[in-house]
């Protein structure tokens, strides 16, 4: 199992986006460094949900966004690491709709449940494979500060 | 022209992430990118040789998608184009 490692700011940054946006889905890109075991995400960056028709469910991030998010990563020295949303009233666990538009192979996909308002469950899930054909999403281990938080697999 | 290469695609393009490549065109900048990071083909294009529909190009800050000759559009020394794959999702 990979391991995603972030800091307990990124970590609460991710979750409290998801509760701002609560009923609607948040986003955003996590930047880092790749490392032997997984990605070490430096930091979170808020990105806009276009799925203006039906954002309690549905997120998608505008393309020109990303290319100026990846644009000042790279200015930083980092890359994509992966990305994050929230699950408004619904568990933190990928869907078919996130495994059909998932493109980003070896990266991170993580997934706060935001129940009522608040957020409960964060998981992460690395998009396995070598291609669109055999893609796949593997659960992973999430490393706050290098403690494990709690994983619900479902 | 730079072509900047987005995380997942780095392992096909000698794990680089961007490539300098001459051409003309947008297409042809494609062409010769795939020319020589051939693994990176199937991950661009279908079998018919289109752009995959969730591969997102932009020159500068433009779709290539919207731009009037799309992949023909011409390209300068100085421009830099991005592939960049699409992301959404829902629960």
């Amino acid at each position: 199992m990979s391991i995603l490692h972030m800091s307990r700011a990124v970590y609460e940054a991710i979750r409290a986006h998801g509760e701002e946006t609560y009923p609607n889905e948040c986003c955003g890109a996590l930047l880092g460094h790749s490392t032997e075991e997984g990605w070490r995400v430096e930091a979170a960056v808020k990105a806009g949900n276009t799925r203006t028709d039906s954002a309690h469910n549905r997120y998608h991030i505008a393309p020109l966004e990303l290319v100026k998010i990846e644009r000042d990563a790279r200015r930083e020295g980092l890359g994509i690491a992966g990305f994050y949303h929230s699950h408004p009233d619904h568990p933190a666990q990928w869907s078919l709709t996130d495994l059909s538009e998932a493109h980003w192979l070896g990266c991170s996909y993580v997934i706060t449940a935001v129940a009522k308002g608040t957020a409960v469950v964060t998981n992460s899930f690395m998009l396995a494979g070598a291609s669109e054909e055999d893609k796949r999403f593997e659960l992973e281990t999430i490393l706050v500060d290098n403690q494990p938080v709690v994983v619900d697999p479902g | 022209m730079i072509i900047y290469i987005p995380t997942p695609l780095r392992v096909y393009a000698g794990a680089k992430d961007s490539v300098e490549v001459d051409a003309p065109t947008v297409a042809l900048a494609l062409e010769a990118l795939t020319e020589t990071h051939p693994e990176l083909r199937k991950h661009l294009f279908t079998s018919e040789g289109k752009v995959r529909a969730f591969v997102n190009l932009y020159l500068n800050d433009e779709d290539v998608r919207y731009l009037p000759a799309k992949e023909a559009t011409a390209v300068a020394t100085g421009d830099t184009l991005s592939i960049i794959p699409s992301i959404a999702g829902g629960d």
